[in-house]
C-alpha cells in the first residue's frame, strides 16, 4: 500500500505500524515504551504523529498504516505535543543527571536534549518515593521511573516470569512485586532483562561506577551454558564492569542471571597470575620458562620409559575451538597418543 | 541439536525430557514458555516438578532411570493408534519391524508401572506428540547420565523418526549442551577415537590425511576415555596427566576415587584460571586467561560457531590457553607457530569438512551453523533434510533395564543430581560472585515432606547422606517438587559435594557415568 510521510510517498507492506514504516523510511520517531519484541503499549505518548483526517495525533507504535494515509512526523503540533509529553515526565523526574549512573545512556536525557526541554514547568505534587534494593544485583528507584512498563512486559512476555507489575494509579503508580514483598522474595530470577530495557535510571545494576562515554563495548559469546548468547562486555580501563545483551542474536536481547551479572570472577583477586611449581608439597611461583622446562623434563623422562600411551590429557568444554584443537594436536602429534578426552559426559 | 533454537518459536509440540531447561538453559527455557503462549503444546517428563511442568499439557513425574520405558510406552500408544508417519518410515527409515516387535510389549500400563506414572498420562503425552505436525524433543543429562544413556538417546531418535520429526523444521532431536563449548570440544577432536570433525583415528585414510598435514607419525589406536584414564592411573599404566579447564574433584562421580587418582599419578599439570580443588593436587599449575581476555570461537548447542573476542589484557602473567599450548608444543620440539587464533581456525577448516567454510570474516556477525563445507555454504539450520546423514534412519529399539544401583533396605533412597540456575558447574566462576553466593550459598538436599516427616527431619536441618562410595553432610530442604523416595542434590558445591555419593558405573557405549541414579540413605546429622 502507498502512504505519504512528511510529503514523500512510500510503498509499505500491510500490517505495518506507522512507527515501523517511518523506521524503514529512515525517519526517526522518539519512543520510550516501545520495543519491537513486545506488544505495543502506547503508554509513553512520545511517538505521536499526525494523520491527516484524524482530529488528534495518534501513537505511531500502535497505529497500523492504511492505504493512502498521509502522515506528518515533524509538524509544529507534533513537536509541541512531544515537548509537552517530555515536560510532563521531566516535571515529575528527579534532575539528578550529575550523579545518575544512567547519564549518557538515558533516553529521557537524550530526547530532552533533542527537544530542548531543560526543566519541567508543571510544579506541584511528585511521585511516591519508593526503592527496592533487596535484589543483590540491581535496584529499583521509583522516583526515576517513567512508568513505560517495558520492564513489566519483558519480564512477562519474553522472560515468562511475570515477577513484577504496575500497582496503583497516578502519582502512586509504581512497579512492584505482588504484595510489595520485595524483589528478593518474589518470583524474580535475577535475569536482569528488566534492567537491560529500562530507558532511564530507574532499574540500575549494582555495579562499579563508570560513565558511558569512558568505556568500550566488545561483542562476545557468553562463557556459561551451551546456548551461546551474544553479549557486550563493557570495559573500563582493563576491567569488565558491566554486561549488556545483544538484540540482533539468537538470544534476542535476553540474558540469564549468570550471563548478565556473574562477570565479576574475571577481575577477581583470586585469579592465578603466575605459573606455580610444587616443591616439597608447597606451590612456589615460577616463570613460564621454568614451568615449560619442568614439564619438558618430565615428558622426556616418562615417555622413553613408559611410552606415549602412558600420557593422557583432559581438554576442556570451557575453552575455545582453537584451544581444543591445539590440545588434541599436542597429545596426538607431539606426544603421540590418542588419550584425549574431556568433560562432555558431565 | 538437529534443529535451531529460533525454530522453537514455531513448533506445534515440545517434549522436554530430563532437562530443567529454565534453570540450565534459561534463554531456551524462556523461548519454550513463549512458544506455549503462542499455542504450542508441551510435554514434560522429569523426576522433579520443575518450572516448565507448570506450563505443560501433561507432566510425567517418572522415577529416575526409567526414560526408556516411558519412551517405549509412548511409541506403543502411537503404533496402536496409528499416529505414526508410515510414508516417512517407508521412504526414509529401516528396521521398523524390529521396533514394532520390541515396542509391542510396552503397553502404557506396563510402562506406567515401571515409571511410576499414570498410564492415561502416557497416552495423553503420546497423543500430543503423535498428532503434532512439527514436534521437537529436547533433552539433557537426565537422559544421558545413565548406564543405559545411549539406548535412551536412541529411543528418543526412534520416537522422532516414528512420527517423521527428523529432517523437519521446528522438530528434531535436540540435546541441549551444558557447557559453552562442549559441542566445539567434541567437534575439535577432544575425544579418544576422533580427530577433528569426528574423523576416526582407526581409519587409515584419516590417519594418512592428518599425518600429511601435521608431518608427523600418528597412532591409529583409539585412546582412553576419562573413566578409563582414571583407572589407568590407578593400575599404573597412566603416568602423566594434563587437565585443562576442568575440575573433576567436584564434577566427577565418586570423588574419593578421583582423589586417589590425582594423588597417585606421577605427574599432574593443571591449567586453569583459578586454584581449583583439582589444581591443588598438581605438580605444575599454568595460569590461563579467561574468555574475556582472548580471541577465538565457541560452538553452541545448535552447532553455531560464534566469535569470542578479547576485551581486556590477560590478568597478571596469565596467557590464553592456545598460546600456552602452542608454546609448550614448541618447547617439546614441535616448531609450528600461530600468530593469532584465526590462523588456527584456518588449519581447522582445512582439515575438518564440517568446518570447511568457517572463517573469522564469515562468522563475524551472528556466526554460522555447521555443517558448512565450503566458503560459499550458508551453514545448516537443521540436519537430515530430505535424507538422513547415514542414508536411511535406523530404528534401534531398546529394552528397559534397571539402573546399576537400585535402592534396597540398606540404601533405600534414589539419589539424583543436577544443576541450579545460579551456579555454573563447580563454582570456580560463580562461586566468586558475591550476589550469587547471597542467593545460593551452600549445598543442600531436596527431600519430600513425607520422607522428611518419617525421618524427623525439618527444613534446614543438617543431614548425613551415605552411599556405598562415600558420606557427606549437607542441609535438608523440604520440597514439594521432588517425588517420594527420591533425593536431589545440586553437584556444584565442593563442601558437601554430591559426587562423593554418585556411582561411577558407566554406559558401555558412551562411557558416561550414572550420575542420575545412586542408592543412598539419609539421617539427621548428630
Amino acid at each position: 500500500m502507498n502512504i505519504t510521510i512528511d510529503g514523500i510517498q512510500y510503498e509499505i507492506k500491510k500490517n505495518t505500524t506507522i512507527l515501523q514504516a517511518c523506521k524503514d523510511a529512515g525517519i526517526n520517531i522518539p519512543t520510550l515504551c516501545h520495543d519491537e519484541r513486545l506488544n505495543p503499549s502506547s503508554s509513553c505518548r512520545l511517538c505521536l504523529v499526525e494523520v491527516e483526517g484524524t482530529k488528534n495525533p495518534v501513537t505511531s507504535c500502535s497505529t497500523m498504516v492504511r492505504d493512502n494515509m498521509v502522515v506528518n512526523t515533524k509538524s509544529k503540533d507534533v513537536i509541541k505535543a512531544r515537548k509537552d509529553v517530555l515536560n510532563l515526565i521531566i516535571s515529575n523526574h528527579p534532575m539528578e543527571c550529575l550523579t545518575c549512573d544512567k547519564s549518557g545512556n538515558c533516553k529521557l536525557q537524550d530526547y530532552s536534549y533533542e527537544y530542548g526541554v531543560a526543566e519541567g514547568t508543571f510544579k506541584g505534587a511528585k511521585r511516591t518515593p519508593k526503592t527496592d534494593t533487596s535484589n543483590p544485583f540491581y535496584d529499583y528507584d521509583a522516583r526515576k521511573c517513567i512508568l513505560c512498563g517495558l520492564c513489566v512486559r519483558v519480564c512477562d512476555e519474553l522472560q515468562g516470569t511475570a515477577a513484577i507489575g504496575i500497582e496503583n494509579r497516578g502519582f502512586d503508580a509504581v512497579v512492584t512485586t505482588p504484595y510489595n514483598e520485595g524483589l528478593i522474595n518474589s518470583k524474580c530470577v535475577s535475569c536482569g532483562n528488566c534492567v537491560s530495557v529500562c530507558p532511564v535510571g530507574a532499574l540500575s545494576p549494582k555495579r562499579q561506577k563508570y560513565r558511558y562515554w569512558e568505556n568500550k563495548k566488545i561483542r562476545t559469546t557468553c562463557s556459561y551454558c551451551g546456548v551461546g548468547c551474544q553479549m557486550d562486555l563493557v570495559v573500563k580501563g582493563d576491567k569488565v564492569v558491566d554486561v549488556e545483551p545483544a538484540k540482533d542474536a539468537l538470544n534476542n536481547g535476553l540474558l540469564c542471571v549468570k550471563g548478565k551479572f556473574a562477570y565479576k570472577f574475571i577481575n577477581h583477586p583470586d585469579r592465578l597470575k603466575t605459573p606455580l611449581i610444587k616443591i616439597n608439597g608447597r606451590f612456589e611461583e615460577a616463570t613460564w620458562d621454568e614451568a615449560y622446562r619442568y614439564i619438558r623434563k618430565k615428558v622426556n623422562e616418562l615417555k622413553p620409559e613408559y611410552g606415549a600411551d602412558s600420557f593422557a590429557g583432559l581438554t576442556s568444554a570451557r575453552c575455545t575451538n582453537e584451544e581444543n584443537y591445539l590440545f588434541q594436536k599436542l597429545f596426538r602429534a607431539v606426544i603421540g597418543t590418542n588419550n584425549v578426552d574431556h568433560c562432555a559426559r558431565l | 541439536m538437529t534443529n535451531s533454537i529460533e525454530e522453537i518459536t514455531d513448533t506445534d509440540a515440545m517434549f522436554v525430557i530430563g532437562s530443567n531447561t529454565t534453570e540450565n538453559h534459561p534463554i531456551i527455557g524462556a523461548r519454550m514458555k513463549q512458544a506455549v503462549r503462542n499455542g504450542s503444546k508441551l510435554i514434560v517428563a522429569d523426576p522433579r516438578r520443575i518450572e516448565l511442568a507448570d506450563y505443560a499439557d501433561v507432566y510425567l513425574q517418572l522415577k529416575p532411570g526409567t526414560n526408556i520405558a516411558l519412551l517405549n510406552g509412548m511409541m506403543n500408544v502411537i503404533l496402536e493408534n496409528g499416529l505414526y508417519d508410515k510414508k516417512y518410515i517407508d521412504e526414509r527409515c529401516e528396521n521398523f519391524d524390529e521396533l514394532v516387535n520390541i515396542i509391542k510389549e510396552y503397553t502404557p500400563e506396563r510402562a506406567a508401572e515401571i515409571c511410576g506414572v499414570k498410564s492415561e498420562d502416557i497416552i495423553k503425552a503420546a497423543t500430543i506428540y503423535g498428532e503434532a505436525d512439527k514436534a521437537g524433543i529436547y533433552y539433557t543429562m537426565g537422559v544421558t547420565q545413565h548406564t543405559t544413556g545411549t539406548n535412551a538417546v536412541m529411543s528418543i531418535s526412534n520416537l522422532a523418526m516414528l512420527c517423521g520429526n527428523i529432517g523437519k523444521e521446528s522438530a528434531g532431536v535436540n540435546p541441549l549442551r551444558g557447557q559453552n563449548n562442549v559441542q566445539g570440544a567434541c567437534d575439535m577432536g577432544g575425544l579418544p577415537a576422533d580427530l577433528p570433525g569426528y574423523q576416526k583415528v582407526f581409519k587409515p585414510e584419516v590417519i594418512e590425511k592428518f599425518e600429511n598435514a601435521w608431518r608427523v607419525k600418528l597412532s591409529p589406536k583409539p585412546g582412553l576415555t576419562i573413566p578409563e584414564i582414571f583407572n589407568g592411573v590407578h593400575d599404573g599404566s597412566i603416568k602423566f596427566l594434563y587437565i585443562m579447564g576442568e575440575n573433576p574433584m567436584v564434577s566427577d562421580p565418586d570423588i574419593n576415587h578421583v582423589k586417589e587418582v590425582l594423588e597417585h599419578v606421577d605427574f599432574l599439570v593443571v591449567q586453569d584460571i583459578f586454584m581449583t580443588e583439582t589444581a591443588e593436587y598438581a605438580d605444575v599449575v599454568l595460569p590461563a586467561a579467561s574468555f574475556a581476555e582472548k580471541d577465538g570461537t565457541f560452538s553452541n548447542t545448535e552447532r553455531r560457531v560464534q566469535r569470542v573476542r578479547k576485551a581486556i589484557q590477560p590478568v597478571g602473567e596469565s596467557k590464553p590457553d592456545w598460546q600456552i599450548l602452542m608454546e609448550l608444543m614448541n618447547y617439546l620440539g614441535f616448531e609450528k607457530k600461530y600468530l593469532h587464533p584465526e590462523k588456527i581456525m584456518e588449519e581447522i577448516s582445512s582439515l575438518t569438512p564440517s568446518y570447511g567454510g568457517i572463517t573469522y570474516d564469515r562468522i563475524n556477525n551472528g556466526g554460522i551453523q555447521w555443517p558448512c563445507p565450503d566458503k560459499h555454504h550458508p551453514g545448516t539450520k537443521y540436519l537430515h533434510k530430505g535424507m538422513m546423514a547415514r542414508g536411511r534412519g535406523l530404528f534401534m529399539p531398546a529394552e528397559y533395564v534397571e539402573s546399576a544401583e537400585m535402592p534396597d533396605s540398606e540404601y533405600p533412597y534414589i539419589f539424583t543430581t543436577g544443576r541450579i540456575l545460579y551456579h555454573y558447574h563447580t563454582r570456580t566462576m560463580t562461586g566468586r560472585v558475591e550476589g550469587i553466593n547471597e542467593i545460593a550459598p551452600s549445598s543442600y538436599v531436596e527431600i519430600n515432606e513425607v520422607n522428611a516427616n518419617k525421618l524427623g527431619i525439618r527444613n534446614g536441618d543438617r543431614v548425613k547422606l551415605t552411599s556405598r562410595r562415600g558420606q557427606i553432610e549437607t542441609t535438608a530442604k523440604i520440597s514439594e517438587i521432588i517425588d517420594e523416595n527420591v533425593l536431589f542434590m545440586p553437584f556444584h558445591f565442593a563442601d558437601g559435594a554430591a559426587n562423593y555419593l554418585t556411582n561411577s558405573a558407566t554406559d558401555p557405549i558412551a562411557k558416561i557415568s550414572e550420575l542420575k541414579v545412586a542408592a543412598v540413605r539419609i539421617e539427621k546429622a548428630k
